[in-house]
């Protein structure tokens, strides 16, 4: 029964090698991954479901039959598992576009395969309840990563991904010290073995130093404050659909292992710890956001509003209430999509004026209406406007810190939330306002509205999103329940 | 035993910093090397260096040493194994797109 828990990485895996075999027929290709990914979004909505309803809302598998603390668990709690279902719609959704985008070459040197390995390593890191399992998925994760970020070879792309590369093999060699130092201390390698036993520990200060360690390595991997330096060129070079996976997906699992390790293994000291999560989300807000105001470029200005974003998904970590967690995984589930529609318009533009710099573009909104309005909507929803998606998790995130007595922090996210609003208007007036420029237009209306098509569902979830707030925040309250009790989840895997 | 090793990790983590921090790219590969055999010399120890049969249960000694540690460090090598692979043909490939190895010529202007 609680098989079902290895289908989200093993279907796509499965798949990812099949594909390898049909490299060269594109059309053939394409049928099997888009069956694959709706097969996988329908499953991991039962999947979903069936978590919900489940007595302990967690099920969990261990893998081979060995009991918990010595073989490999996966864990589908309310979080991993909500994120597990975020992850295959969007990757479903990237997948269509990617039809419409991807340059038959590119089809043709397994860029399926690399696609499915990614997903594979996402849902796999999602699902983990073992420390080195989730470094193993990490790096498969990676692997396809480097791939796919250098796939087509341009100069560009070539000398940015071995910054890239060279950037993540650091991290991830800090990640095995980590686990190193872990294992010393502790003697366990699985996630709720790991949570029961540092709580028992007298060793604070060690914990503390292995806590900073892990922060490194997925402050890294989720692009935080002073080590997001490698994100902005770096996701400049791939195609939009490469850059929107990236943006919904990599930065997100880098920031899921923060949510899961600091509240399940590190919750012992949150003054020391979690401050500093605090500090870094601040600046990781303001310098993200001072990026996509210093650029022209509507590719640039997306990717530094990734990382100003990621500042808001980490501050209710630092904030540490269940409210703050609550409204943090609202924030990522929100992020995802709007994310994912922001990268898809982006590109649509630069395809169709040829150019992606704002300057050079005007009155795109007479010709295009369709185009401008699902832009302006996910742009009012990414920087927070009540009906949609980005207010609720914004607002209950704020609302939480006030509660908590932390102020700065609040000052600090209504100012990036302005600049924000700033820097997306900059966008809307200069490309969807304005005198015409005497661009011409790749591209029909009919190519346009036919492009659009995968970014439509994106624009209704962020509106569901923001309309039915009410359920939705029912669901991640719960899951930040789960999260603030890590008892609970200790009690469940060992028994 | 243990001080020595670690005393040796940190040589090695050292010099991987230092090659990492270079500008020429075949250097930086080699130190991404090291680091991971930093790395991985750092989970055996880590494990403990207690004397005992190598862990084989043929050998029926009184103890063995831990196996774990040396199960993760071959996972870790087989990865670290492939993504040096990986990345030295992708140096490979900047080197013959740009013509030169020197990080400060790829440092990428604002106006390409």
């Amino acid at each position: 029964m609680s098989n079902l828990l290895v289908v989200p990485f093993l279907l796509p895996m499965v798949v990812g090698a099949v594909l390898i075999f049909f490299a060269k027929h594109h059309r053939l290709q394409r049928i099997i991954a888009g069956l694959t990914g709706i097969a996988l979004f329908v499953f991991s909505i039962y999947l979903t479901y069936r978590v919900y309803q489940s007595p302990e809302q967690m099920i969990h598998l261990e893998v081979g039959d060995w009991s918990a603390p010595f073989g490999i668990v996966l864990v589908g709690d309310m979080l991993s598992i909500l994120m597990v279902l975020m992850a295959s719609f969007v990757g479903l959704v990237c997948l269509f576009y990617g039809f419409k985008t991807i340059h038959i070459e590119r089809e043709r040197y397994y860029f399926y395969s690399f696609f499915f390995f990614l997903l594979t390593g996402v849902n796999g890191a999602f699902l983990t309840g073992d420390l080195f399992n989730l470094f193993v998925f990490f790096e498969v994760t990676l692997i396809s990563s480097y791939v796919l970020i250098s796939h087509g070879g341009k100069k560009f792309q070539l000398r940015e991904s071995f910054k890239y590369v060279v950037m993540n093999m650091v991290a991830s060699a800090f990640f095995l010290v980590a686990v190193a130092y872990l294992y010393a201390i502790t003697g366990t390698l699985n996630m709720a073995d790991l949570g029961d036993r540092v709580a028992m520990l007298d060793q604070q200060g060690i914990i503390n130093v292995i806590a900073i360690i892990f922060l490194f390595v997925f402050g890294a991997k989720g692009a935080l404050f002073p080590l997001y330096y490698w994100l902005p060129k770096s996701y400049y070079g791939p195609p939009a659909v490469i850059t929107a996976l990236f943006g919904a997906l990599l930065t997100k699992v880098g920031l899921y292992s923060l949510i899961r390790t600091f509240t399940l293994i590190f919750n012992q000291n949150p003054a020391f710890t979690h401050t500093i999560i605090l500090v870094l989300a601040g600046a990781t807000m303001i310098f993200g956001v001072l990026g996509a105001l210093s650029k022209f470029d509507i590719k640039s200005i997306i990717i530094y509003q990734i990382i100003s974003q990621v500042g808001f998904m980490i501050m209710g970590l630092g904030v540490f209430s269940a409210d703050a967690i609550a409204g943090s995984i609202y924030y990522i589930t929100h992020d995802m999509v709007v994310k994912v529609a922001l990268f898809f318009i982006a590109g649509i533009i630069i395809q169709l004026t040829g150019t992606a710099d704002i300057r050079k573009m005007g009155g795109l909104l007479k010709k295009y209406p369709l185009l401008g309005w699902s832009f302006f909507i996910a742009a009012m929803s990414l920087v927070g406007i009540p009906p949609l998606s980005g207010f609720f998790g914004k607002f209950s995130l704020i609302v939480s810190s006030v509660g908590e007595g932390q102020y700065v922090i609040v000052g600090v996210a209504l100012v990036v939330s302005l600049l924000n609003l700033f820097s997306m208007l900059r966008i809307f007036m200069n490309v969807f306002w304005g005198e015409e420029t005497d661009i011409t237009f790749a591209l029909s209306n009919k190519q346009v509205n036919g492009l659009l098509r995968t970014v439509i569902p994106l624009i209704a979830v962020t509106i569901a999103l923001g309309l039915g707030a009410e359920p939705a925040f029912q669901y991640v309250s719960a899951a930040a329940d789960q999260l603030m009790n890590p008892t609970h989840y200790i009690d469940v895997i060992l028994p | 035993m243990e001080i020595l090793i670690a005393l040796l990790i940190g040589v090695l983590f050292s010099v991987a910093t230092y090659l990492l921090l270079t500008k020429s790219l075949l250097r930086i590969v080699l130190g991404t090397v090291l680091l991971s055999h930093g790395a991985h010399l750092l989970i055996l120890t880590m494990g403990g260096l207690s004397q005992g049969a190598a862990p084989l249960l043929g050998q029926e000694a009184g103890s063995y040493t831990d196996p774990l540690p040396q199960a993760l460090i071959l996972t870790a090598i087989v990865i670290s194994f492939g993504m040096t692979a990986l990345l030295l043909v992708l140096t490979y490939r900047t080197y013959k797109a740009h013509q030169t190895d020197d990080l400060d010529q790829l440092r990428g202007r604002l106006d390409e």
